[in-house]
Protein backbone atom coordinates (compact mmCIF):
# COMPACT_ATOMS: atom_id res chain seq x y z
CA UNK A 1 0.00 0.00 0.00
CA UNK A 2 1.67 3.19 -1.08
CA UNK A 3 1.07 5.87 1.65
CA UNK A 4 1.21 9.79 1.16
CA UNK A 5 1.07 13.09 3.73
CA UNK A 6 0.50 16.38 2.73
CA UNK A 7 1.50 19.32 4.71
CA UNK A 8 -0.06 17.63 7.64
CA UNK A 9 -0.07 19.08 10.71
CA UNK A 10 -1.16 18.24 14.42
CA UNK A 11 -0.62 20.66 17.60
CA UNK A 12 -2.12 19.46 21.06
CA UNK A 13 -3.40 22.72 23.08
CA UNK A 14 -0.72 24.97 22.23
CA UNK A 15 2.00 22.53 21.64
CA UNK A 16 2.31 21.62 17.95
CA UNK A 17 3.91 18.17 17.61
CA UNK A 18 3.90 17.73 13.26
CA UNK A 19 3.86 20.91 10.94
CA UNK A 20 3.93 21.19 7.33
CA UNK A 21 4.23 17.43 7.03
CA UNK A 22 5.43 15.32 4.34
CA UNK A 23 5.77 11.61 3.76
CA UNK A 24 5.74 9.36 0.44
CA UNK A 25 6.13 5.95 1.30
CA UNK A 26 6.18 3.00 -1.61
CA UNK A 27 4.20 0.02 -1.62
CA UNK A 28 6.40 -2.77 0.37
CA UNK A 29 9.46 -0.23 2.07
CA UNK A 30 9.88 -0.14 5.37
CA UNK A 31 10.65 3.04 7.05
CA UNK A 32 12.12 3.55 10.39
CA UNK A 33 11.69 6.93 12.31
CA UNK A 34 13.88 7.95 15.02
CA UNK A 35 14.52 11.03 16.99
CA UNK A 36 14.26 12.37 20.59
CA UNK A 37 11.61 11.47 22.73
CA UNK A 38 8.86 14.37 21.70
CA UNK A 39 9.80 14.34 18.27
CA UNK A 40 6.43 13.48 16.59
CA UNK A 41 7.25 9.71 16.06
CA UNK A 42 4.71 8.05 17.75
CA UNK A 43 2.11 10.86 16.89
CA UNK A 44 2.48 10.52 13.28
CA UNK A 45 1.68 6.87 13.46
CA UNK A 46 -1.16 7.63 15.27
CA UNK A 47 -2.27 9.86 12.94
CA UNK A 48 -1.55 7.30 10.35
CA UNK A 49 -4.38 4.60 11.58
CA UNK A 50 -7.02 7.99 12.64
CA UNK A 51 -6.11 7.35 16.13
CA UNK A 52 -5.65 11.30 16.22
CA UNK A 53 -7.63 13.45 13.93
CA UNK A 54 -4.99 15.84 12.06
CA UNK A 55 -5.61 19.77 12.48
CA UNK A 56 -4.64 20.48 8.73
CA UNK A 57 -2.95 18.42 5.33
CA UNK A 58 -4.22 15.23 4.00
CA UNK A 59 -3.20 11.40 4.53
CA UNK A 60 -3.96 9.19 1.57
CA UNK A 61 -4.04 5.82 0.96
CA UNK A 62 -2.77 4.35 -3.02
CA UNK A 63 -4.36 8.35 -3.62
CA UNK A 64 -7.20 7.93 -1.67
CA UNK A 65 -7.60 10.50 1.20
CA UNK A 66 -8.57 9.07 4.51
CA UNK A 67 -8.55 12.23 6.58
CA UNK A 68 -11.12 13.66 4.93
CA UNK A 69 -13.54 15.02 8.24
CA UNK A 70 -16.75 12.88 8.56
CA UNK A 71 -15.20 9.36 6.88
CA UNK A 72 -15.89 6.15 8.92
CA UNK A 73 -12.41 5.65 9.73
CA UNK A 74 -13.13 1.51 10.93
CA UNK A 75 -13.12 0.28 6.95
CA UNK A 76 -9.64 2.03 6.72
CA UNK A 77 -8.13 0.83 10.23
CA UNK A 78 -8.99 -2.98 8.77
CA UNK A 79 -6.65 -2.26 6.53
CA UNK A 80 -3.65 -0.67 8.75
CA UNK A 81 -2.40 -2.60 11.74
CA UNK A 82 -0.35 -1.20 14.76
CA UNK A 83 1.54 -2.74 17.55
CA UNK A 84 2.07 0.03 20.97
CA UNK A 85 4.70 1.03 22.74
CA UNK A 86 2.53 -1.02 26.27
CA UNK A 87 1.45 -3.84 23.84
CA UNK A 88 -2.03 -3.07 24.81
CA UNK A 89 -3.44 -6.72 25.04
CA UNK A 90 -7.22 -6.82 26.21
CA UNK A 91 -6.33 -8.35 30.03
CA UNK A 92 -9.78 -10.19 30.41
CA UNK A 93 -9.25 -12.27 26.91
CA UNK A 94 -7.04 -15.26 26.63
CA UNK A 95 -4.53 -14.80 23.77
CA UNK A 96 -7.30 -16.79 21.16
CA UNK A 97 -9.39 -14.18 22.56
CA UNK A 98 -7.35 -11.43 22.01
CA UNK A 99 -6.47 -12.28 18.25
CA UNK A 100 -9.97 -13.65 17.43
CA UNK A 101 -11.74 -10.80 18.61
CA UNK A 102 -11.46 -8.88 15.46
CA UNK A 103 -11.70 -11.15 12.99
CA UNK A 104 -14.62 -12.44 13.97
CA UNK A 105 -16.57 -9.09 14.77
CA UNK A 106 -14.87 -7.36 12.23
CA UNK A 107 -13.82 -9.63 9.22
CA UNK A 108 -17.06 -11.95 10.33
CA UNK A 109 -14.86 -14.42 10.17
CA UNK A 110 -16.16 -17.78 11.78
CA UNK A 111 -14.65 -19.19 15.38
CA UNK A 112 -13.03 -22.15 13.89
CA UNK A 113 -11.79 -20.26 10.87
CA UNK A 114 -10.57 -16.92 13.10
CA UNK A 115 -8.82 -19.63 15.23
CA UNK A 116 -7.22 -21.45 12.50
CA UNK A 117 -5.83 -17.92 11.32
CA UNK A 118 -4.70 -17.94 15.11
CA UNK A 119 -3.35 -20.95 15.57
CA UNK A 120 -1.21 -20.49 12.20
CA UNK A 121 0.10 -17.16 13.45
CA UNK A 122 1.06 -17.92 16.78
CA UNK A 123 2.65 -21.45 15.66
CA UNK A 124 4.75 -18.80 13.35
CA UNK A 125 5.94 -16.95 15.99
CA UNK A 126 6.94 -19.67 18.42
CA UNK A 127 3.68 -19.05 20.46
CA UNK A 128 1.85 -22.11 20.03
CA UNK A 129 1.50 -23.14 23.49
CA UNK A 130 -0.04 -19.85 24.19
CA UNK A 131 -3.13 -20.00 22.72
CA UNK A 132 -5.27 -19.98 26.29
CA UNK A 133 -2.82 -18.32 27.76
CA UNK A 134 -3.85 -15.18 29.36
CA UNK A 135 -1.83 -11.56 28.88
CA UNK A 136 -0.68 -11.57 32.46
CA UNK A 137 0.66 -15.31 32.41
CA UNK A 138 3.57 -14.39 29.52
CA UNK A 139 6.34 -12.56 29.21
CA UNK A 140 6.81 -9.25 27.99
CA UNK A 141 8.33 -10.37 24.50
CA UNK A 142 6.06 -13.02 24.79
CA UNK A 143 2.78 -10.24 24.99
CA UNK A 144 4.69 -7.78 22.60
CA UNK A 145 4.74 -11.02 20.32
CA UNK A 146 1.19 -11.35 20.80
CA UNK A 147 0.37 -7.87 20.24
CA UNK A 148 2.06 -8.48 16.59
CA UNK A 149 0.14 -11.45 15.59
CA UNK A 150 -3.20 -9.93 16.58
CA UNK A 151 -2.64 -6.87 14.10
CA UNK A 152 -1.37 -9.19 11.60
CA UNK A 153 -4.09 -11.30 11.69
CA UNK A 154 -6.36 -8.82 10.81
CA UNK A 155 -3.67 -9.46 7.42
CA UNK A 156 -2.97 -5.38 7.37
CA UNK A 157 -1.50 -3.87 4.06
CA UNK A 158 0.60 -1.16 6.33
CA UNK A 159 1.35 -1.86 9.40
CA UNK A 160 2.34 0.44 12.04
CA UNK A 161 5.56 -0.40 15.09
CA UNK A 162 5.06 2.08 17.93
CA UNK A 163 8.37 1.73 19.98
CA UNK A 164 7.79 -1.72 20.18
CA UNK A 165 10.71 -2.60 22.21
CA UNK A 166 11.22 0.38 24.86
CA UNK A 167 8.95 -1.27 27.17
CA UNK A 168 11.12 -4.63 27.28
CA UNK A 169 13.98 -5.74 29.18
CA UNK A 170 17.00 -5.89 26.85
CA UNK A 171 17.23 -10.21 26.80
CA UNK A 172 13.92 -9.61 25.12
CA UNK A 173 14.30 -7.17 22.60
CA UNK A 174 15.74 -9.89 20.26
CA UNK A 175 12.70 -12.28 20.24
CA UNK A 176 10.45 -9.07 19.43
CA UNK A 177 12.78 -7.73 16.64
CA UNK A 178 13.53 -11.63 15.16
CA UNK A 179 9.39 -11.18 14.14
CA UNK A 180 9.91 -7.96 12.31
CA UNK A 181 13.01 -9.52 10.06
CA UNK A 182 11.25 -12.00 9.17
CA UNK A 183 7.81 -9.55 8.42
CA UNK A 184 10.41 -7.70 6.47
CA UNK A 185 10.72 -10.55 3.77
CA UNK A 186 6.81 -11.40 3.48
CA UNK A 187 6.90 -7.62 1.37
CA UNK A 188 4.35 -6.14 4.03
CA UNK A 189 4.79 -1.86 4.13
CA UNK A 190 5.62 -1.03 7.60
CA UNK A 191 6.54 2.42 9.69
CA UNK A 192 8.71 2.10 12.65
CA UNK A 193 9.23 4.22 15.16
CA UNK A 194 12.29 2.90 17.32
CA UNK A 195 15.14 4.16 19.82
CA UNK A 196 16.88 1.32 17.99
CA UNK A 197 19.40 2.37 16.26
CA UNK A 198 21.29 -0.56 15.33
CA UNK A 199 18.08 -2.25 14.54
CA UNK A 200 16.60 0.61 11.95
CA UNK A 201 19.79 0.54 10.32
CA UNK A 202 19.81 -3.19 9.73
CA UNK A 203 15.78 -3.57 8.47
CA UNK A 204 14.81 -0.04 6.94
CA UNK A 205 14.69 0.41 3.06
CA UNK A 206 14.78 4.55 4.51
CA UNK A 207 15.89 6.13 7.75
CA UNK A 208 13.85 9.31 9.01
CA UNK A 209 15.30 11.78 11.30
CA UNK A 210 12.33 13.53 12.70
CA UNK A 211 13.06 16.84 14.62
CA UNK A 212 10.35 19.45 15.75
CA UNK A 213 7.32 17.67 13.81
CA UNK A 214 9.39 17.65 10.68
CA UNK A 215 11.76 15.53 8.43
CA UNK A 216 15.09 16.91 8.90
CA UNK A 217 16.87 13.83 6.88
CA UNK A 218 16.20 11.14 5.28
CA UNK A 219 17.51 8.68 3.12
CA UNK A 220 19.10 5.04 3.11
CA UNK A 221 20.41 3.96 6.38
CA UNK A 222 24.09 3.99 5.36
CA UNK A 223 23.91 7.74 4.46
CA UNK A 224 22.20 8.73 7.40
CA UNK A 225 23.82 6.56 10.22
CA UNK A 226 27.15 7.06 8.75
CA UNK A 227 27.01 10.78 6.77
CA UNK A 228 24.43 12.28 8.16
CA UNK A 229 24.62 16.14 6.44
CA UNK A 230 21.86 17.78 9.13
CA UNK A 231 23.31 19.37 11.84
CA UNK A 232 20.70 18.42 14.63
CA UNK A 233 20.81 14.28 13.25
CA UNK A 234 24.65 14.34 13.73
CA UNK A 235 24.19 15.74 17.31
CA UNK A 236 21.60 13.81 17.81
CA UNK A 237 23.64 10.17 16.58
CA UNK A 238 26.42 11.20 18.76
CA UNK A 239 24.24 11.25 21.65
CA UNK A 240 23.06 7.90 21.09
CA UNK A 241 26.28 6.48 20.41
CA UNK A 242 27.74 8.42 23.58
CA UNK A 243 25.01 6.38 25.50
CA UNK A 244 25.70 3.18 23.62
CA UNK A 245 28.98 3.18 24.67
CA UNK A 246 28.49 3.45 28.25
CA UNK B 1 -19.30 -6.83 82.03
CA UNK B 2 -22.83 -6.31 80.15
CA UNK B 3 -24.58 -8.68 82.36
CA UNK B 4 -24.03 -6.35 85.11
CA UNK B 5 -25.60 -3.54 83.88
CA UNK B 6 -28.08 -2.30 85.87
CA UNK B 7 -30.96 -2.56 83.80
CA UNK B 8 -29.68 -5.55 81.63
CA UNK B 9 -32.60 -7.88 82.49
CA UNK B 10 -35.07 -5.59 81.14
CA UNK B 11 -33.32 -5.61 77.97
CA UNK B 12 -32.82 -8.58 77.78
CA UNK B 13 -36.85 -9.96 78.19
CA UNK B 14 -37.82 -7.20 75.66
CA UNK B 15 -34.94 -7.71 72.93
CA UNK B 16 -34.15 -11.24 73.13
CA UNK B 17 -36.79 -12.87 74.43
CA UNK B 18 -36.57 -16.78 73.29
CA UNK B 19 -40.38 -17.27 73.62
CA UNK B 20 -41.27 -14.18 70.97
CA UNK B 21 -38.54 -15.31 68.87
CA UNK B 22 -40.02 -18.64 68.46
CA UNK B 23 -43.46 -17.25 68.37
CA UNK B 24 -42.87 -14.55 65.38
CA UNK B 25 -39.64 -16.40 63.26
CA UNK B 26 -42.15 -17.78 61.13
CA UNK B 27 -44.27 -15.03 60.11
CA UNK B 28 -41.35 -12.63 59.82
CA UNK B 29 -40.10 -15.49 57.45
CA UNK B 30 -43.00 -15.64 55.32
CA UNK B 31 -43.23 -11.68 55.16
CA UNK B 32 -39.76 -11.47 54.26
CA UNK B 33 -40.45 -13.86 50.99
CA UNK B 34 -42.08 -10.22 50.07
CA UNK B 35 -38.79 -7.98 50.20
CA UNK B 36 -37.50 -10.91 48.41
CA UNK B 37 -39.33 -11.03 45.53
CA UNK B 38 -38.85 -6.91 45.48
CA UNK B 39 -35.31 -7.38 45.64
CA UNK B 40 -35.39 -10.17 42.46
CA UNK B 41 -37.64 -8.38 40.38
CA UNK B 42 -36.14 -4.47 41.22
CA UNK B 43 -32.25 -5.71 40.79
CA UNK B 44 -32.21 -6.64 37.34
CA UNK B 45 -33.94 -3.48 36.35
CA UNK B 46 -31.30 -1.76 38.43
CA UNK B 47 -28.48 -3.26 36.74
CA UNK B 48 -29.62 -2.40 32.90
CA UNK B 49 -31.12 0.94 33.92
CA UNK B 50 -27.81 2.23 35.14
CA UNK B 51 -25.57 0.09 32.16
CA UNK B 52 -27.45 2.70 29.85
CA UNK B 53 -27.18 5.23 31.90
CA UNK B 54 -23.63 5.04 32.42
CA UNK B 55 -22.83 4.11 29.07
CA UNK B 56 -24.93 7.46 27.75
CA UNK B 57 -23.31 9.52 30.22
CA UNK B 58 -19.67 7.99 28.56
CA UNK B 59 -20.45 8.72 25.40
CA UNK B 60 -18.23 11.15 23.50
CA UNK B 61 -20.63 11.44 20.41
CA UNK B 62 -20.86 15.05 20.36
CA UNK B 63 -24.80 14.33 18.64
CA UNK B 64 -25.52 12.84 22.41
CA UNK B 65 -24.72 15.77 24.16
CA UNK B 66 -28.03 16.56 24.91
CA UNK B 67 -28.81 12.85 26.28
CA UNK B 68 -25.41 13.17 28.46
CA UNK B 69 -26.57 16.58 30.08
CA UNK B 70 -30.47 14.47 30.34
CA UNK B 71 -28.63 11.89 32.03
CA UNK B 72 -26.95 14.05 34.53
CA UNK B 73 -29.71 15.95 35.63
CA UNK B 74 -31.37 12.66 36.19
CA UNK B 75 -28.86 11.13 38.27
CA UNK B 76 -28.22 14.62 40.37
CA UNK B 77 -32.04 14.64 41.33
CA UNK B 78 -32.36 11.00 41.87
CA UNK B 79 -29.28 10.80 44.16
CA UNK B 80 -30.34 13.95 45.80
CA UNK B 81 -33.32 13.36 47.26
CA UNK B 82 -33.75 10.90 50.07
CA UNK B 83 -34.84 7.21 49.05
CA UNK B 84 -37.72 6.82 51.42
CA UNK B 85 -38.91 10.60 49.79
CA UNK B 86 -38.96 8.81 46.68
CA UNK B 87 -40.99 6.27 47.91
CA UNK B 88 -43.98 8.57 49.27
CA UNK B 89 -44.01 10.91 45.61
CA UNK B 90 -43.40 8.29 43.52
CA UNK B 91 -45.48 5.03 45.47
CA UNK B 92 -48.39 7.94 46.27
CA UNK B 93 -48.27 10.44 43.65
CA UNK B 94 -48.51 8.04 40.80
CA UNK B 95 -51.53 5.97 41.82
CA UNK B 96 -53.02 8.95 42.49
CA UNK B 97 -53.31 10.01 39.09
CA UNK B 98 -56.62 7.12 39.05
CA UNK B 99 -54.76 3.93 37.75
CA UNK B 100 -56.96 1.10 37.26
CA UNK B 101 -55.66 -2.36 39.32
CA UNK B 102 -53.49 -3.64 38.82
CA UNK B 103 -51.31 -0.32 37.57
CA UNK B 104 -52.18 1.46 41.25
CA UNK B 105 -50.69 -1.30 43.47
CA UNK B 106 -48.10 0.20 45.94
CA UNK B 107 -45.82 -2.23 45.62
CA UNK B 108 -45.48 -1.52 41.57
CA UNK B 109 -44.51 1.76 42.05
CA UNK B 110 -42.70 1.28 45.41
CA UNK B 111 -40.52 -0.93 43.51
CA UNK B 112 -40.72 1.90 40.34
CA UNK B 113 -38.99 4.31 43.13
CA UNK B 114 -36.19 2.09 44.03
CA UNK B 115 -35.30 1.81 40.71
CA UNK B 116 -35.38 4.63 39.77
CA UNK B 117 -33.26 6.22 42.70
CA UNK B 118 -30.88 2.77 42.98
CA UNK B 119 -30.61 3.13 39.28
CA UNK B 120 -28.72 6.44 39.82
CA UNK B 121 -26.19 5.38 42.43
CA UNK B 122 -25.41 2.18 40.37
CA UNK B 123 -24.92 4.29 36.75
CA UNK B 124 -21.93 6.47 38.86
CA UNK B 125 -20.49 3.23 39.82
CA UNK B 126 -20.90 2.05 36.60
CA UNK B 127 -19.53 4.88 34.91
CA UNK B 128 -16.44 4.99 37.44
CA UNK B 129 -15.82 1.35 35.97
CA UNK B 130 -15.68 2.28 32.63
CA UNK B 131 -13.13 5.76 32.69
CA UNK B 132 -11.25 3.57 35.06
CA UNK B 133 -10.50 1.49 32.00
CA UNK B 134 -7.11 2.92 30.23
CA UNK B 135 -7.33 4.99 26.82
CA UNK B 136 -4.64 2.95 25.30
CA UNK B 137 -7.22 0.03 25.39
CA UNK B 138 -9.63 1.93 23.52
CA UNK B 139 -7.07 2.40 20.97
CA UNK B 140 -5.75 -1.07 20.52
CA UNK B 141 -9.94 -2.16 19.92
CA UNK B 142 -10.23 1.03 17.16
CA UNK B 143 -7.13 -0.25 15.53
CA UNK B 144 -8.24 -3.13 14.89
CA UNK B 145 -11.43 -1.42 13.23
CA UNK B 146 -14.01 -2.59 16.02
CA UNK B 147 -16.18 0.39 15.87
CA UNK B 148 -17.15 2.36 18.72
CA UNK B 149 -19.84 0.08 20.20
CA UNK B 150 -18.13 -2.95 19.85
CA UNK B 151 -15.65 -1.39 21.60
CA UNK B 152 -17.69 -0.58 24.14
CA UNK B 153 -18.99 -3.79 24.34
CA UNK B 154 -16.27 -6.29 24.06
CA UNK B 155 -13.55 -4.77 25.30
CA UNK B 156 -14.49 -1.68 27.64
CA UNK B 157 -17.09 -2.50 29.60
CA UNK B 158 -16.49 -6.51 30.55
CA UNK B 159 -12.93 -4.96 32.55
CA UNK B 160 -15.14 -1.97 34.07
CA UNK B 161 -17.69 -4.51 35.21
CA UNK B 162 -15.23 -6.85 37.16
CA UNK B 163 -13.62 -4.03 38.18
CA UNK B 164 -16.79 -2.53 40.36
CA UNK B 165 -18.01 -5.69 41.77
CA UNK B 166 -17.06 -4.92 44.95
CA UNK B 167 -18.91 -1.37 45.15
CA UNK B 168 -21.84 -3.12 42.91
CA UNK B 169 -22.20 -5.59 45.57
CA UNK B 170 -22.00 -2.59 48.36
CA UNK B 171 -25.06 -0.90 46.49
CA UNK B 172 -27.12 -4.21 46.38
CA UNK B 173 -26.47 -5.09 50.18
CA UNK B 174 -28.11 -1.41 50.74
CA UNK B 175 -30.80 -2.41 47.92
CA UNK B 176 -31.51 -5.35 49.85
CA UNK B 177 -32.30 -3.71 53.31
CA UNK B 178 -33.90 -0.13 51.52
CA UNK B 179 -36.87 -2.79 50.04
CA UNK B 180 -38.06 -2.43 53.44
CA UNK B 181 -38.90 1.06 53.02
CA UNK B 182 -41.34 0.04 51.03
CA UNK B 183 -43.65 -1.02 53.84
CA UNK B 184 -44.39 2.29 54.49
CA UNK B 185 -46.84 2.91 51.60
CA UNK B 186 -48.18 -0.22 52.34
CA UNK B 187 -47.38 -4.01 51.44
CA UNK B 188 -46.44 -5.83 54.63
CA UNK B 189 -43.59 -7.15 54.86
CA UNK B 190 -40.92 -8.62 56.91
CA UNK B 191 -40.17 -5.23 58.83
CA UNK B 192 -43.55 -3.74 58.77
CA UNK B 193 -44.22 -7.14 60.09
CA UNK B 194 -41.64 -7.29 62.90
CA UNK B 195 -43.58 -3.87 63.80
CA UNK B 196 -47.10 -5.49 63.82
CA UNK B 197 -45.58 -8.02 66.23
CA UNK B 198 -44.03 -5.71 68.50
CA UNK B 199 -46.87 -3.80 68.87
CA UNK B 200 -49.14 -6.58 69.86
CA UNK B 201 -46.87 -8.42 72.54
CA UNK B 202 -45.00 -5.22 73.47
CA UNK B 203 -41.65 -6.30 72.88
CA UNK B 204 -38.90 -5.79 70.66
CA UNK B 205 -37.47 -9.46 70.07
CA UNK B 206 -39.22 -9.49 66.42
CA UNK B 207 -36.97 -6.74 65.20
CA UNK B 208 -33.88 -8.70 66.23
CA UNK B 209 -34.93 -11.17 64.31
CA UNK B 210 -36.06 -9.57 61.48
CA UNK B 211 -32.01 -8.09 61.71
CA UNK B 212 -30.78 -11.95 61.80
CA UNK B 213 -33.44 -12.59 58.54
CA UNK B 214 -31.56 -9.80 57.20
CA UNK B 215 -28.07 -10.50 57.29
CA UNK B 216 -28.61 -14.21 56.77
CA UNK B 217 -28.86 -13.18 53.32
CA UNK B 218 -26.60 -10.48 52.88
CA UNK B 219 -23.37 -12.00 54.21
CA UNK B 220 -23.58 -14.78 52.30
CA UNK B 221 -24.25 -12.85 49.13
CA UNK B 222 -20.99 -10.60 50.20
CA UNK B 223 -19.33 -13.76 50.83
CA UNK B 224 -20.05 -15.41 47.67
CA UNK B 225 -18.95 -12.77 45.20
CA UNK B 226 -15.63 -12.04 46.94
CA UNK B 227 -15.25 -16.18 45.70
CA UNK B 228 -16.05 -14.99 42.31
CA UNK B 229 -14.07 -12.41 42.25
CA UNK B 230 -10.97 -14.23 43.73
CA UNK B 231 -11.61 -17.33 41.34
CA UNK B 232 -11.61 -15.02 38.00
CA UNK B 233 -8.01 -12.91 39.38
CA UNK B 234 -6.61 -16.53 39.58
CA UNK B 235 -7.70 -17.41 36.16
CA UNK B 236 -6.35 -14.94 34.62
CA UNK B 237 -3.13 -13.73 36.05
CA UNK B 238 0.20 -15.60 37.17
CA UNK B 239 1.38 -14.11 40.58
CA UNK B 240 -0.01 -12.93 43.15
CA UNK B 241 2.35 -11.02 45.70
CA UNK B 242 2.05 -11.88 49.56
Amino acid sequence: MKLEMRQVAKSFGSRTVLSGFDLDVAAGEVVSFIGASGSGKTTLLRCVNLLEPIDDGAIFLDGDEISRIGRDPNPIRRRIGIVFQSFNLFPHMSVRQNITLALMRVLEKSADEATGTAKNLLARFGLADKLDAYPDQLSGGQQQRVAIVRALAMNPELLLLDEITSALDPELVGEVLDVVRELKGSGITMLIATHEMMFAQEISDRVCFLDAGRIAEQGPPSQVFSQPRDERTKQFLRRVQALGKT
Amino acid sequence: MIPRLPRWDRVRESFFNGERLRDSFPRLLEAFVLDIKIFAWSTPAILALALVLAIARSSRNPALFPIRIFVIGYIDVMRGVPVILWIYLIGFGVPGVGLERPFNSPLLWGSVALVMTYSAYVAEVFRAGIDSVHESQRAAARSLGLSNSQTMRFVILPQAIRRVVPPLMNDLVSLQKDVALVSLIGPIEILRQAGIDKSKFANFTPYVAAAIIFLSITIPLTRTTDHLLARERRRTSATRVR
